[in-house]
């Protein structure tokens, strides 16, 4: 009888492997493909939630990109404005002067004052900037848009419901009739929200903007990417191709992955012992930020720096060394180029992290209502999620359409960087 | 008769038990002819020195895991020049890292420890003094697996003389890089596409490139270890036919798996047996009329 034969099983009387083979397959596969259906479910609900996160933030904030504006006809008087000294002059009087033309039955006291809050008070600063450009209108009568105050704004987009009583909505029905007013004689419309993308913070919903906290987290991060990256990659070269392996060496190792587990807000308490009360200094500067964020970012970059060592196959060491390449030479000139996508890719995964971090800038100062853009590393600021944090705490309704605009933004800036870091990759890939 | 795989299989076995049990019958019969060495001596067979050495070692103990592991026990070898030597021996016998003592490359592993005497035309190579970088460049080496730089074929072979200032110039350069190449019989096969990656190479030609990398730095001796074991056949005889050349210029030590190898290039052949030197001399004579049992034992393929 042949080989085959017996793989076929057609033998005689006894058990054949292939039966108990054949007895158990069913239940093998099935196992399988409950692994895999697992696994799949996982992705699955994963995704789920994923995209419910962005729906719910789209669907919050996608308003906030949009600003309801207000016609005004100023007239810009000539008696009422100095030459000489174009700030001096009365700009939010001739703001209401034009309210009250285009109102012209409103006399009670407290009902004009419900009117005067139609717009924005930032709507005397515009009026302010356009005479400083156009000093040749003085005299004339303007036409202006203002942004709307944030109840107006609210109301256009339908966060104010038209259809609820009175005394339980934000604006009476004499309010609602005057934006109806407006509405009709088509000096009310919404416009993209450039204010949004160009102020810094403020407490009038209409008038805060992204840059100022926007620009504060550059400043930090490029602080700590300055820092933590040459640092890192030094100590985990040291650490990984020089250092010899003993009681101390192995002690380091074990606190630097337990500095990666450290609570940030210790780090945060850390900085401000030493950054801000011993070596004194400025407090909410993006350099002390990213002093902080530096010491919070090392760890994951020499842990990840130390792998992509790791992963440097010996033979190209050992062909370095074989030609007669000091180990300097042979770390600078072979091991450096091939572990630098993974070092890359650690410090940018370092870097989304403290990009996203809040808890140790609290401590720093950080928090602090800052309405200026920083211009420098030493300016007060604020940094992304932090400002996140402040809109988020606002009772203002039109607050929370910019919180949600505000996290977009931040996920915008976190998708470039890992955008960045996979075509560095790429880019500095080599195959052995 | 019917017989399912299984009892066929036994059946088999069987039969080779019985073969297995009448080999020390023959053995006795063959070592009748000639007196061997027994199996359980363990001191050196041969005659280890040549006249005017280029590499001699007295007395090497190789230690692993700081002394707890003995790799290598008491060997003593001299390498003349421009001669090919060959190691042989079953897996795990210690010639690699016999090798590796010549150049000092067992230094990067860590624990390694080397006693005893290895000295290079008179120089002791563990002295304090010995600076391991020059005397990587003077004893270089070929590994068993093709390990080109990721990089061009022509930086591969340029970066050797590079690091240690043996060209000043592109001009320089290029006739190095040519002239190795040529000496490594790659140039008419890669003369066109030098500034292509050198791991794009085929296993053979990677190999060819990596004794290129080794002779461009102008070494007085050149360490193969098993160099041709990741290669065809046809690959390997272009590189045997390769070390034949080189013999004229260097003095090359080649550790090999491969008796019909180590035959074909060597002059002189020795034989490790875990960790012990048994046995060494002209190769015709180790393989024709070995001295010692268990030379007789490898070369007549018992074990390893």
């Amino acid at each position: 009888m042949s080989n085959s034969d017996a793989i076929n099983g057609s033998g005689n009387g006894r058990v054949r492997t292939m039966d108990i083979v054949n007895k158990g397959l069913a239940k093998r596969y099935k196992r399988e493909r409950r692994f895999r259906m697992m696994g799949l479910s996982a992705i699955i609900l994963s995704l789920a939630f994923l995209s419910l996160l962005f729906i719910s933030i789209i669907a919050n904030g996608y308003t906030a990109f949009e600003q309801t504006m207000i016609q005004l006809d100023v007239h810009l008087d000539a008696q009422e404005i100095d030459k000489e000294n174009l700030a001096a002059a009365n700009y939010l009087g001739l703001i209401r002067t034009s309210l009250k033309k285009t109102f012209p039955d409103v006399k009670k006291r407290r009902d004009k004052r419900k009117m005067y809050n139609l717009v924005s008070p930032g709507a005397s600063f515009m009026l302010q900037d356009f005479v400083m450009r156009n000093r040749h209108e003085i005299g004339n009568t303007i036409t202006i848009w203002v942004p709307a105050d944030d109840d107006v704004d609210m109301l256009m987009k339908g966060n104010i419901k038209r259809d609820v009583p009175e005394s339980e909505r934000r604006m009476n029905d004499m309010q609602l009739s005057w934006v109806d007013k407006l509405i009709a004689s088509g000096q009310i419309k919404k416009v993209f929200n450039t204010t949004f993308f160009t102020a810094g913070d403020s407490r009038e919903p209409e008038l805060a903007g992204i840059w100022g906290a926007a620009c504060g987290s550059f400043y930090t991060l490029i602080v700590t990417l300055l820092l933590s990256f040459p640092i890192g990659v030094a100590a985990a070269v040291y650490l990984e191709e020089f250092a010899p392996t003993n009681r101390w060496t192995d002690l380091i190792e074990v606190n630097i992955n337990n500095l990666a587990a450290v609570p940030s807000i210790v780090f945060g308490l850390l900085g401000l012992a030493v950054f801000l009360n011993f070596f004194e200094l400025p407090r909410s500067a993006p350099l002390v930020g990213g002093l902080v964020l530096t010491l919070m970012t090392l760890p994951t970059i020499i842990i990840a720096s130390r792998a992509a060592l790791k992963s440097v196959p010996p033979s190209i060491r050992e062909a370095a060394l074989g030609v007669g390449a000091s180990k300097t030479q042979m770390v600078t000139h072979h091991v450096l180029p091939l572990a630098l996508p993974g070092m890359l890719t650690g410090t940018i995964i370092g870097m989304a992290q403290a990009l996203g971090e809040t808890a140790p800038l609290l401590m720093i100062g950080m928090v602090a209502f800052i309405v200026d853009i920083p211009g420098g590393f030493t300016d007060p600021s604020t940094v992304l999620p932090v400002q996140i944090f402040l809109w988020a705490d606002s009772p203002e309704r039109a607050f929370l359409e910019r919180t949600s605009a505000a996290i977009m933004i931040l996920l915008a800036f976190l998708v470039t960087m890992n955008a960045v870091a996979v075509l560095l990759r790429k880019k500095f890939e080599r195959r052995w | 008769m019917q017989m399912t795989a299984a009892e066929q299989t036994a059946e088999q076995a069987e039969a080779d038990m019985k073969q297995e049990e009448a080999t020390p019958e023959e053995t006795v019969k063959k070592s009748g002819k000639r007196k061997l060495v027994a199996r359980e001596e363990r001191a050196t067979v041969g005659e280890m020195a040549v006249e005017n050495p280029r590499m001699s070692c007295r007395n090497v103990d190789v230690y692993y895991n700081f002394g707890e592991k003995k790799a290598i026990n008491n060997i003593s070898l001299d390498i003349g020049r421009n001669e090919v030597i060959a190691m042989i021996g079953p897996s795990g016998c210690g010639k690699s890292t016999f090798l590796r003592c010549l150049n000092r490359m067992n230094d990067t592993i860590e624990g390694c420890q080397v006693k005893g005497e290895i000295s290079m035309d008179g120089k002791n190579i563990y002295d304090k003094d010995v600076d391991v970088v020059p005397l990587r460049a003077q004893v270089g080496m070929v590994f068993q697996k093709p390990n080109p730089f990721p990089k061009s074929i022509y930086e591969n072979i340029a970066y050797g003389p590079k690091i240690h200032g043996l060209v000043q110039n592109r001009d320089e350069t290029d006739e190095l890089v040519e002239n190795s190449l040529k000496r490594a019989g790659l140039w008419n096969e890669v003369k066109d596409r030098l500034d292509q990656p050198g791991t794009g190479l085929s296993g053979g030609q990677q190999q060819r490139l990596c004794i290129a990398r080794t002779i461009a730095v102008n070494p007085e001796i050149i360490l193969m270890d098993e160099p041709c074991s990741a290669l065809d056949p046809i690959a390997t005889a272009i590189i045997e036919d390769l070390i034949d050349e080189l013999k004229q210029e260097y003095t090359i030590a080649i550790v090999t798996h491969s008796m019909q190898q180590a035959s074909r290039v060597s002059q002189r052949t020795a034989y490790f047996h875990l960790g012990d030197l048994i046995e060494i001399g002209p190769t015709d004579q180790i393989f024709l009329n070995p001295l010692h049992q268990l030379t007789e034992d490898y070369i007549t393929g018992r074990f390893g």
